[in-house]
């Protein structure tokens, strides 16, 4: 939440730096266990988006009951809105002691208790149930809470996607759909996503406020989040956000995106949003050289900390699985009956 | 005062909106209009911020529900035609279905689909879904086929902690009767003798019961004493009543409005001939539409389903396996 007074801004821009770099450093240490055969199935990093995705993670409050629907490449946000390292840690890694017990993986987690949904692949879809738990809120007479839902480019091609954001907007929800527009869905180039000039012209079709920005300048990531959940607070119905950067790394691990030619990382909203919030900190001397190099440090022992923690934990074991899909246990086939 | 099945269901509804104050209902047209069927009738009325007409968006309903049973409240949802929840599907089977098991959290959603077939209705409004929805881990299917059973059960689907897939079929809206709402009801996963017999089983769910029931009368005429149980829920299967009356008989012909490509009478087939071979005394059969879209003209359509008149020729064959 924001604090007004001469250091709030420098504060803010630390913080979302903060998480920034521990997202950045966990995801690197990710990437290498998955390198090492230490991670089945997939791992997909936020590299070049956790500005943006911060940016919203942070502003929104897990304290005051908002949502946070992250989606592939929101490590940054995650951490940023409260979900604790271990969870991501544990999930990666297959520990029992996750909040997913292994029973899936990687970014499919969440604690839906706690305003972070658990997403499924299928892009769009946590749209409206990020909207369904926003009218659960109203329903009980809080209007006051925020929800935010990720998408990239790719996402926004989906019906899930338009539907949800027209429900959302039918229902004047207090809905932040933030866009990360990497310019790559996949491999697939934004030439062959969408036709509009940029997804922000969406916007005005669902009648509700857009906003178009660097996705790689932090300070104008957390400027205009601010503003866009200060306003959806306020009951001005769901804002949407574009953020143009790029994505920095392959669509997962698996993928050494050759697709993406290097000279688009020269071009505007091609950086790598950390260097330059580590540049601005440095020309603002809101952080020394010295400050940054322990900071670093000190946050790759926390990264550490929590991987060897999660690898020392025991894994599934299928013969104590449960093998119920059903919360109501004695409706489940195969199971004997509760008398 | 003769309450129809339609009837019942809207009660169910109202009292579940009574009892319960997280209990809302959100669908296309269910507010002031009163839903495609009137099953929704006059509640808006009575309960104005809790009956809530949605855009045309069956992802968007089933997924918003969803968000809101994870916060602890209990929607029901009205697909306007079963047919329809097909838009939703993905929200169905990937986000309910796998949500208690992924997560924990229980994600307690009612989806009403009006089912089956009616004259005239054609390939996008008749059908029957109930062997799709079974198929995924994580969902009850329930099939009422009586109106104490279209009350009793939706007011169970709609405290149940799991996903419920409540399939009511429209030829029984307006026809259906009963003097009374039951005061109890068999328990969900019970399956329910309608008509005893010792020559031979047929097993139903939903508006085939009510064909069974008059095919095993006809029988009766010419001696024959047909068992016919009523599934009432497509998921769980209550293979043990199945079983118990196939031990009386000795014959099985399970019977389905769905298409005939696997689903609800093969799977019961299947339990059937691995549980209960031995209880056999000739090869089960089983009766589902034709491998066709629905079709329209009356002429059509009465032959593409299952009707008395099929379900007593094939119970005949049956008997003299």
């Amino acid at each position: 939440m924001r604090t007004d007074g001469p250091a709030a801004g420098r504060d803010r821009f630390v913080a979302a730096f903060q998480w920034m770099l521990l997202a950045r450093t966990f995801e690197d240490k990710i990437a290498a266990l998955y390198r090492a055969g230490k991670i089945v199935g997939g791992v997909y990093l936020g590299r070049g988006q956790e500005a943006f995705s911060a940016a919203l993670g942070m502003q929104l409050s897990q304290e005051n009951g908002d949502v946070f629907a992250g989606l592939i490449r929101d490590q940054a946000g995650r951490m940023a809105f409260g979900e604790p390292i271990l969870d991501s840690a544990r999930t990666y890694l297959g520990s029992v002691e996750g909040p997913m017990r292994g029973r899936d993986g990687n970014i499919h987690r969440g604690r839906p208790l706690r305003g972070m949904p658990a997403m499924i692949s299928h892009l769009g879809a946590m749209v409206s149930v990020v909207n369904g738990m926003l009218v659960a809120k109203r329903f009980r007479g809080r209007t006051d809470v925020v929800g935010g839902a990720a998408i990239g480019d790719g996402g926004t091609s989906t019906g899930a996607f338009h539907e949800g954001l027209n429900q959302a907007a039918v229902e004047k929800l207090p809905l932040v759909i933030a866009v990360a527009d990497n310019q790559f869905a996949y491999s697939t180039p934004t030439s062959h996503q969408y036709a509009c000039e940029d997804l922000s012209d969406r916007a005005a079709g669902y009648g509700i406020r857009g906003y178009r920005i660097d996705g790689t300048d932090l300070e104008t990531c957390l400027e205009t989040f601010a503003e866009a959940i200060e306003r959806a607070r306020r009951g001005e119905g769901p804002q949407m956000v574009v953020g143009k950067l790029l994505r920095l790394a392959g669509h997962g691990e698996h993928d050494d995106a050759r697709y993406i030619p290097d000279e688009l990382k020269a071009k505007p909203h091609g950086g790598d949003c950390l260097l330059l919030a580590r540049e601005q900190l440095l020309t603002k001397s809101w952080m020394s050289e010295d400050q940054l190099a322990a900071l670093t440090a000190e946050t790759q022992d926390k990264v550490e900390e929590a991987v060897a923690r999660a690898q020392s934990e025991p894994d599934p074991n299928p013969f104590r699985e449960s093998w119920h899909a059903l919360a109501t246990k004695h409706l489940a086939e195969g199971t004997p009956a509760a008398d | 005062m003769a309450i129809t099945y339609l009837d019942a269901i809207r009660e169910a509804q109202a009292r579940a909106l009574e009892e319960d104050e997280n209990v809302y209902i959100y669908g296309q047209d269910v507010a002031n209009f009163g839903g495609a069927f009137k099953a929704t009738k006059g509640l808006s009325d009575r309960f104005p911020d809790r009956v809530i007409d949605a855009p045309i968006s069956e992802d968007a309903i089933i997924g918003s529900a969803i968000g809101a049973a994870i916060e602890g409240m209990r929607p029901i949802v009205e697909m306007q035609f079963a047919d329809f929840s097909s838009i939703g599907f993905n929200q169905i089977i990937n986000q309910a279905a796998t949500h208690f098991w992924r997560t924990g959290v229980p994600c307690p959603i009612t989806i009403r689909l009006p089912s089956g077939g009616t004259e005239g209705s054609g390939p996008f409004h008749s059908q029957s879904m109930e062997s799709i929805y079974a198929h995924y881990p994580g969902l009850i299917v329930m099939t009422p086929a009586t109106v104490e059973d279209a009350y009793g059960m939706l007011l169970e689907a709609i405290r149940i902690d799991d996903p419920v897939i409540f399939c009511e079929h429209k030829l029984l809206y307006y026809h259906l009767k009963a003097e009374e709402l039951p005061k109890v009801i068999l328990p969900v996963g019970k399956a329910r003798i309608a008509r005893a017999g010792r020559h031979a089983t047929v097993v139903a769910c939903s508006a085939m019961v009510h064909e069974a029931l008059r095919a095993a009368r006809e029988l009766a005429e010419d001696g024959w004493e047909i068992e016919v149980v009523d599934l009432r829920s497509a998921k769980p299967i209550d293979t043990d009543t199945i079983l118990a009356s196939v031990a009386r008989t000795g014959r099985l012909l399970a019977v389905a409005e769905s298409f005939p490509w696997g689903g609800l009478t093969s799977e019961i087939v299947s339990r059937v001939a691995s549980e209960g071979f031995h209880l056999l005394d000739a090869p089960p059969q089983r009766l589902n539409s034709k491998d066709t879209p629905i079709p329209y003209h009356p002429n059509l359509w009465r032959v593409h389903r299952p009707t008395w008149q099929s379900i007593a020729s094939a119970t005949r064959n049956l008997i003299q396996l």
